[in-house]
């Protein structure tokens, strides 16, 4: 009680003051670099899906597989990081009552490092020194200015953490015996799992940097594979649990509801950021060098997300119907009609969450050993991703958008943008079900990823799938359509919508629900437990192929 | 908690736990676990080391072949193999360059294919026809060129 007393009156302060000036220009400039990003990201993934299904011929200059590693990074990489950074950074604004000024800094120094970086990649991308795309997989060797401008970026991500851990002591220290507020505890369980997950890849391009100068002779392209998974499946389940902070936390809000039992809210966080990290060896299931019961652990560790994602689920259901019901619904299903599907700040997380039901149960295909040979490194699993971080993650994103951007700038979301923004929604969704459905399809029977257009020399079996790649071309034009409204709408809500004031919709907990366990906020613990938890993951196969390893091998460049 | 949340998370850990008892029982009982040879070689004598300095395929039992294979930069070797129907043959593959991927269209063969590792995979042809053999892992500008059949007659 004492506790939802002190929350009320953290919000009524918040209400009074409005958004901190300085810490929404933190949030902003992030933001404003994801939505740039997307633009050109989205550009070149149109230019793929073309190109992908032979209706259009890419000019002498440029080649698939540099605008393949440039979407990559761009989209997967940068749009996601910038935006997790800027929506984290506010919410943790509005949630512990403003950044501390020292944390501010953190997060300029972040800003500039990653800014630093990227330029420095993806300037190697374009020059074609580095066309190895966003997995760079030994021994395809990119210009050490590649790998340099990667360790920017991952310094940037590290300072990014450090701010958010500080700003967290501070507020613990300062209010003892409270737990923080939900959104806080989100943002540190993101940072905390961000933080160990980019260990792993920081480990791998710093070996990799003097072996593409030339200075070491040889890597072991084994060992770089694993720590770059280490880090790639985690990220994106980074971007799951950011997701999820806004399912949990906003949504009800929206929706005129409640948010679910805090208890099981704040295990789920904690069981998403200890089991995440191990969920990378099952990109590795049909690789040489692992053994069957090594591989067998991971199905296993792979598949234990999946907990935590059902009880999210379960709540999720739980909220929607409870907020239905409260507006009058009545029999089975009627909660469902009086959700506010006109409203874009609800209708784009809520066909996310959609989303992530096939989303999940293909991850559950691509996790289990001998399904993952049928499908391993088809166009399957790209469609998996694009239903997962395209639509999962990035819906949610782009719904955040329609009252974050207004509460940073001060401005108000109108009528018309948010029909704006359901026509929008409307047009990536069907964008993404077109596209990301024919890739599923393709993939089955047996079509590539990351190839260019062929036929194979007509070969009957590839020309089966170029109906399938037309569809996909069809998703990848309603997309760049999609990406250019949204990318309109967030510049009109920063700078040209009418002023006025936006609530943060943080929503409550139900009446006489139990305050949340302070046990929840030992993240010293949670931190040894994740760290037990990679050292049973990884500890027997690194050892196994660093003291096996076969004679490393030299950089190769093949384009 | 909840008397309905309590059931949720039993049915879903309990699915977890059904899964995994057959995904095992198929693994390691009837002998459907990924290809996962832990061989290895050096990645840059590849020519030298036997059994790859004669790619090609041979006949090792009754309607059972081995082909010894070496992929490469745009590459299979050997290239255009024919088995007769109902062959059980057994791949053993390793990289001289970069990782590739060994993906036959149609079938479940689908293994990487890494420098410095000896890879294996075995599949019965039982149905004729020209298979499609493909790289299905980007390595380099020719990677869409890399491609062989099977013909199974």
């Amino acid at each position: 009680m004492k506790q939802t007393q002190a929350l009320n009156l953290q919000q009524k302060t918040i209400k009074a003051l409005g958004v901190n000036t300085s810490d929404a220009k933190v949030s902003l400039s992030y933001l404003s670099v994801a939505f740039l990003t997307l633009l050109i990201g989205g550009i070149l993934g149109l230019v793929q899906g073309l190109e992908r299904a032979g209706l259009m011929e890419l000019p002498p200059w440029i080649n698939y597989y540099q605008v393949l590693t440039a979407h990559g990074i761009l989209l997967l990489l940068v749009f996601s990081t910038t935006f997790t950074i800027g929506y984290q950074y506010a919410n943790l604004s509005h949630a512990l009552g403003g950044l501390l000024p020292k944390v501010r800094k953190f997060a300029w120094t972040g800003f500039i490092l990653m800014v630093i970086g990227v330029v420095l990649a993806v300037t190697m991308v374009v020059l074609n020194e580095a066309s190895v795309l966003y997995t760079f997989y030994p021994p395809l060797a990119a210009h050490p200015v590649f790998y340099i401008g990667l360790v920017f970026v991952v310094l940037g991500i590290f300072a990014c953490c450090i701010g958010v851990f500080i700003n967290y002591r501070h507020w613990r220290k300062n209010h003892p015996g409270q737990t923080t507020p939900l959104l806080a505890f989100f943002a540190m369980g993101v940072f905390v799992l961000w933080f160990f997950a980019s260990i792993g890849v920081t480990v791998e391009v710093l070996t990799l940097i003097p072996w593409s100068m030339g200075i070491v002779e040889t890597t072991n392209v084994m060992v770089g594979r694993t720590l770059f998974w280490w880090f790639g499946h985690s990220l994106v389940n980074i971007w799951y649990l950011v997701a999820t902070s806004a399912w949990y936390v906003i949504v009800p809000k929206i929706i005129g509801g409640r948010h679910f039992n805090e208890k099981l809210i704040r295990l789920v966080v904690i069981l998403l950021v200890i089991l995440n990290i191990p969920g990378g060896f099952h990109h590795q299931i049909i690789d040489p060098g692992i053994s069957e019961s090594i591989k067998f652990l991971h199905v296993f560790m792979s598949l234990s997300i999946a907990v935590p994602s059902l009880m999210t689920a379960f709540a999720m259901f739980a909220v929607l119907e409870r907020a239905g019901r409260r507006k009058g619904g009545k029999g089975l299903l009627g909660w469902i009609g009086k959700l506010p599907w006109g409203d874009v700040r609800f209708l784009a997380p809520m066909i996310a969450m959609i989303a992530f039901i096939p989303g999940g149960a293909g991850g559950i295909v691509n996790t289990s050993n001998q399904m993952n040979q049928v499908i391993h490194n088809t166009l399957w699993v790209v469609g998996h991703f694009h239903v997962t971080v395209g639509m999962s993650v990035v819906m949610t994103f782009f719904g955040i958008c329609y009252w974050l951007i207004p509460y940073l700038a001060k401005r108000k979301l109108t009528p018309q943008m948010n029909r704006l923004g359901v026509i929008q929604t409307i047009i990536w969704t069907v964008g993404m079900i077109l596209m990301a459905g024919s890739q599923h399809l393709a993939g089955l029977l047996g079509d590539p990823r990351r190839t260019s257009y062929t036929t194979y020399g007509d070969h009957p079996t590839a020309l089966s799938w170029v109906p399938y790649e037309y569809v996909m071309g069809i998703g990848a034009t309603l997309l760049l359509l999609g990406v250019i409204i949204q990318v309109y709408a967030v510049i009109n809500m920063m700078f040209f919508a009418p002023k006025g004031k936006t609530a943060f919709p943080v929503s409550e907990p139900e009446d006489g629900a139990p305050s949340a366990p302070m046990w929840t906020e030992r993240w010293g613990l949670w931190v040894v437990l994740l760290l037990m938890v990679v050292a049973m993951a990884y500890v027997v196969p690194i050892v196994d192929m660093i003291v096996n390893a076969p004679p490393g091998s030299p950089p190769i460049r093949t384009w | 908690m909840h008397r309905l949340e309590e059931m949720w998370i039993a049915i879903s850990t309990g699915i977890l736990i059904i899964f995994m008892v057959v995904v095992g029982y198929q693994t390691f009982a009837l002998g459907m676990g990924p290809p996962s040879n832990k061989e290895t070689i050096d990645p840059q004598k590849v020519d030298q080391t036997e059994p790859f300095d004669e790619p090609g395929i041979s006949k090792i039992g009754d309607n059972e072949y081995e082909v010894v294979m070496t992929l490469q930069a745009f590459g299979f070797t050997p290239n255009n193999i024919e088995v007769p129907a109902g062959a059980k043959v057994n791949f053993i593959m390793t990289s001289k360059d970069v990782t590739h991927g060994f993906q036959i269209a149609g079938t479940n063969i689908n293994a990487m294919v890494m420098p410095g590792h000896i890879q294996k995979i075995s599949h019965t042809f039982d149905k004729p026809g020209e298979y499609l053999v493909l790289c299905n892992e980007y390595c380099g500008t020719g990677h869409q060129l890399m491609s062989t059949t099977i013909t199974v007659k």
